[in-house]
């Protein structure tokens, strides 16, 4: 339609000069979001610190598509009650429930057990085969603080991959042809 | 907050088995906000506590053990005081190792996570806790 011819007669009417001015915008914009998300991992020490909810074992807390903001600073210590974000060894999802046991050393060694809240039974049937415990290095983070809902647009965009680059291409498209007058 | 207890443990091959009865007589209140809404837990702003009873003991094995004994969930709207007697504990309590035999300092605490419509998850422990001593024998027969 219309909108479309203009946007087209606008392309062509930009000299080179402009297209490398908007391509360099687009990269400083990138660059700057992904300078922010490292940030935030050196800050929170965690390797993802806000993830969304994939299941709803958590319920009636935590449901499909809310957000959690994570932290998993060294010295803090893992208690009953808490609730973790953990990778089973060799799984690349996430899982997010309650530490219903620990047992601590005077080193410091821990093990505990998860547990979701919606859950009849522990976690021990989703750990690895012959893994009964959990340690440190399984835990991706504690949550900190969370928003409901929000993450909601990143698992449509991971269901229905067309709605993401679509998105994308909006979103390239607005940023490469936006002027500033 | 106050709580009285009976226990006895049962054998098992490896690890010791606690089994505990409680009482629970709870007010949950808002130590912080007492303006507004009274000292009403429940604000605007709080979707459910997530209530837990959890044992901390130490023994020879580990220097610090904790096992959630028993939860439950509260939501906006129900009554925070808690009357509840004579429960069982919802979980196995298994020690990793036979530290609950002879444990005179398990110690019995009330803890819950205030769960926000969005924001800070928060985690309170209770102002009451209760130690309990474990005997020093295994009890062979039981009715639990």
């Amino acid at each position: 339609p219309r909108a479309v011819m203009d946007l087209f007669g606008d392309l062509r009417r930009m000299n080179k000069r402009q297209l490398y001015y908007q391509v360099l915008n687009f990269a400083m914009i990138v660059s700057s979001a992904l300078m922010i998300w490292k940030g935030l991992i050196v800050i929170t020490g965690s390797e993802s610190p806000i993830v969304v909810v994939l299941s709803g074992s958590m319920e009636p807390a935590f449901h499909r598509g809310d957000l959690l903001f994570l932290t998993n600073f060294h010295d803090d210590p893992i208690r009953a009650g808490e609730i973790v974000v953990f990778k089973v060894e060799g799984r690349d999802i996430p899982i997010v429930h309650r530490v219903i046991k620990i047992h601590e050393k005077e080193n410091g060694n821990i093990k505990f057990l998860t547990k979701g809240d919606n859950n009849e039974v522990d976690d021990r049937g989703l750990y690895k085969e012959g893994q009964n415990w959990l340690e440190k290095k399984d835990v991706v983070g504690r949550a900190r603080g969370f928003l409901p809902y929000v993450g909601m647009v990143t698992i449509i965009m991971n269901d229905y991959p067309k709605f993401k680059y679509a998105l994308l291409a909006v979103m390239g498209a607005y940023v490469l042809l936006k002027r500033e007058s | 907050l106050r709580k009285n207890v009976e226990d006895f443990t049962g054998p098992r091959e490896r690890s010791d088995l606690g089994f505990v009865t409680f009482d629970i007589t709870a007010d949950i209140l808002n130590g912080k906000k007492w303006f507004a809404n009274g000292l009403n837990i429940f604000d605007w702003n709080v979707k459910q506590l997530f209530l837990y009873l959890s044992a901390e003991y130490s023994t020879k094995n580990n220097a610090l053990n904790q096992v959630v004994l028993w939860d439950k969930i509260i939501l906006r709207g129900d009554n925070p005081r808690l009357f509840l007697k004579d429960m069982k504990s919802k979980y196995f309590f298994f020690d990793d190792g036979n530290g609950l035999k002879g444990n005179k300092n398990v110690t019995l605490t009330l803890s819950w996570n205030v769960v926000p419509n969005a924001g800070i998850l928060p985690l309170v422990t209770g102002a009451g806790h209760v130690s309990v001593p474990f005997p020093d024998t295994y009890e062979t027969t039981k009715s639990y």
